[in-house]
């Protein structure tokens, strides 16, 4: 395995998909919803609103705390309305909604790398270069995943500065990221990322465009939005051994994908669809 | 001189179409061989087949002496392509398109930014080198992929269509460097056109293919002399000379038929061979020669004469 070619691979396929405006206009968007003006109304609002109003929420909110293991109900026991509020949605509804980054990050690169150089009849000059198959999807798939994880990460960090300095004023204390947010950032977070890309490497072997595989990919989102169900409607808690087990289904799911998209990937196949 | 490609019986089938259908041929070290045919005759598959990037249906390819199905990544070790496209990353600037295809061709790092800056200056591009190649001409892409075949100085280059789409002065452009790199450099090509003149300027032999098939092969002298085995030779005199000059002629051994006209005489004769004898008969007999001209066929004669009686 030379290592050079599938790094060269991946620094290409960055460089490339940084010039895409369709590509990386998603990964400023997105972050900046979901690690800053999200956590920002959710943390400032009660802290400006009446009290009157966050007790009406809090109405909603005891129902769902009820509903919740134990050991989470724990974290809410001696806080006032607002701080259970914040630590509510900060702490427990913007979670799985994180999950969609790593996700869409992921399909997005691997969409314009697999099937974006298809369209752009740049494969075949690939093909032709002395790398084999698997350094050629080694380095296609680093290009996706190294930077889904990377970005995700970033947006996990910012998130928690936002959440520390808003609630600053009524926490008084660094209290997030909570125990729950460890391996969600650490181990569903890289599962999600290798799910899109190799979703979107079988994807990529049915359909012509970007946009297509772009759109038949991003379909996988369903799976988190119904971790946001879950999460909302008390069904479902991720809590830490819940994460973890879904997390390990979903590594167990991307080894299965990864073993048929290694099977698939093969300059035959490739230049037959050129 | 040591053979490079050999090919024998090779196949290719995509359903019930045979692309490449019993090709065998081989080319020699510094030669430049050339596959004629009309676009779908096979060639493009061929080119892909001798990379090992598309497994063969039958028969048998060596390129340096490995098989393409399992030796692919050592053959395109050895191997530069320009593709029918250009196939350059728009996005990217030539300097980096280069480096990017050196360092997957396995150029030392300390060695390739000298070897990028080399071969840019030697297709004239050194002006442009940090400019995306998107912004450059038709022509200077075309370079510049040919650059990228180059780049890491491959013994064997395949060009495909090397000159479609180009204007006829960026098409001279790409065909003097061909030409230059053949000559200078004794490089060994494989030249997969349709274009005949191309072809007939830069190729030493031709295989003319149609359907995956080879229809003729060999260089243009022996492809005249297999489709057209006697040859015409026109001499202008002076003045005619009389019918009794011209009836002795006929005896001459290895001369065909004479015919005449005006100031000029047309010999069909067995062979070259031949030629000086009817000169030495003719000036024997007092005529004064002005010229004398074997007749020429140029390779579109030959094309045209192989696919009509293909169909």
């Amino acid at each position: 395995m030379n290592w050079r070619s599938i790094w060269t691979i991946a620094k290409k396929d960055l460089k490339e998909v940084s010039q895409n405006k369709m590509a990386w206009g998603p990964g400023i968007v997105v972050p900046l919803v979901f690690a800053v003006f999200m956590p920002l109304m959710f943390i400032i609002l009660p802290q400006v609103i009446p009290v009157e109003d966050v007790q009406r929420e809090l109405g909603d909110l005891d129902g769902m705390l009820r509903a919740m293991p134990p050991a989470l109900q724990v974290l809410f026991e001696g806080k006032s309305l607002e701080q259970m509020f914040v630590l509510y949605m900060a702490g427990f509804m913007l979670a799985p909604l994180f999950l969609v980054m790593p996700l869409m990050f992921s399909t997005v690169i691997g969409s314009d790398s697999f099937v974006g150089e298809r369209e752009r009849k740049t494969m075949e000059a690939l093909l032709y270069t002395p790398t084999s198959d698997m350094e050629l999807f080694l380095g296609k798939v680093l290009a996706a995943v190294i930077p889904a994880i990377g970005l995700s990460w970033i947006t996990y960090v910012v998130y928690i500065i936002v959440v520390n300095v808003a609630s600053y004023p009524l926490f008084g204390s660094i209290w997030f990221p909570l125990p729950t947010w460890w391996p969600l950032m650490l181990w569903m977070t890289p599962a999600l990322a290798v799910l899109g890309i190799s979703a979107t490497v079988l994807i990529s072997s049915r359909v012509r465009t970007f946009m297509e595989a772009y759109q038949m990919s991003a379909s996988l989102v369903v799976l988190v939005l119904g971790l946001v169900a879950g999460q909302v409607s008390g069904v479902l808690f991720l809590g830490i051994g819940t994460t973890l087990i879904i997390g390990t289904i979903i590594w167990l799911v991307d080894a299965a994908l990864i073993y048929v998209s290694v099977k698939k990937f093969k300059r035959s196949a490739l230049v037959a669809k050129l | 001189m040591e053979i490079i490609v050999e090919v024998n019986g090779l196949e290719r089938t995509f359903g019930r179409n045979r692309a490449v259908d019993g090709m065998t041929f081989h080319v020699k070290q510094g030669e430049v061989f050339g596959l004629l045919g009309p676009n779908g005759a096979g060639k493009t598959t061929t080119v892909r087949l001798l990379n090992g990037i598309l497994p063969p249906s039958g028969g048998m390819a060596r390129v340096f002496g490995l098989d393409p199905l399992m030796d692919g990544q050592r053959i395109r070790e050895q191997t530069g392509v320009l593709t029918e496209s250009p196939s350059l990353y728009e996005r990217l600037s030539a300097r980096e398109n280069l480096e990017f295809f050196g360092t997957l061709a396995g150029i030392p790092a300390e060695k390739l930014t000298q070897r990028v800056q080399d071969i840019l200056k030697f297709f004239g591009l050194q002006d442009r080198v940090n400019d995306k190649v998107e912004t450059y001409s038709k022509g200077m892409k075309q370079r510049l992929a040919l650059a990228r075949a180059l780049v890491h100085e491959p013994p064997l280059l395949f060009l495909d269509e090397p000159t479609s789409g180009l204007d006829p002065e960026a098409a001279q452009q790409v065909n003097e460097l061909i030409a230059s790199l053949s000559q200078r450099s004794g490089q060994t090509i494989l030249l997969a056109t349709h274009n005949l003149l191309e072809a007939q300027r830069l190729c030493d032999r031709v295989a003319v293919m149609n359907k995956g098939r080879i229809l003729a092969m060999g260089s243009l002298k022996e492809l005249t002399r297999k489709l057209w085995p006697v040859i015409w030779v026109d001499i202008t005199f002076w003045e005619m000379p009389a019918e009794t000059v011209r009836e002795t002629l006929k005896t001459l051994r290895g001369v065909i038929q004479i015919t005449g006209q005006g100031e000029t005489m047309q010999a069909q004769v067995e062979n070259e061979d031949v030629i000086p004898q009817v000169v030495r008969h003719l000036t024997g007999q007092g005529a004064s020669i002005l010229r004398v001209n074997p007749r020429d066929y140029t390779l579109e004669d030959i094309y045209f004469s192989l696919q009509a009686g293909e169909k």
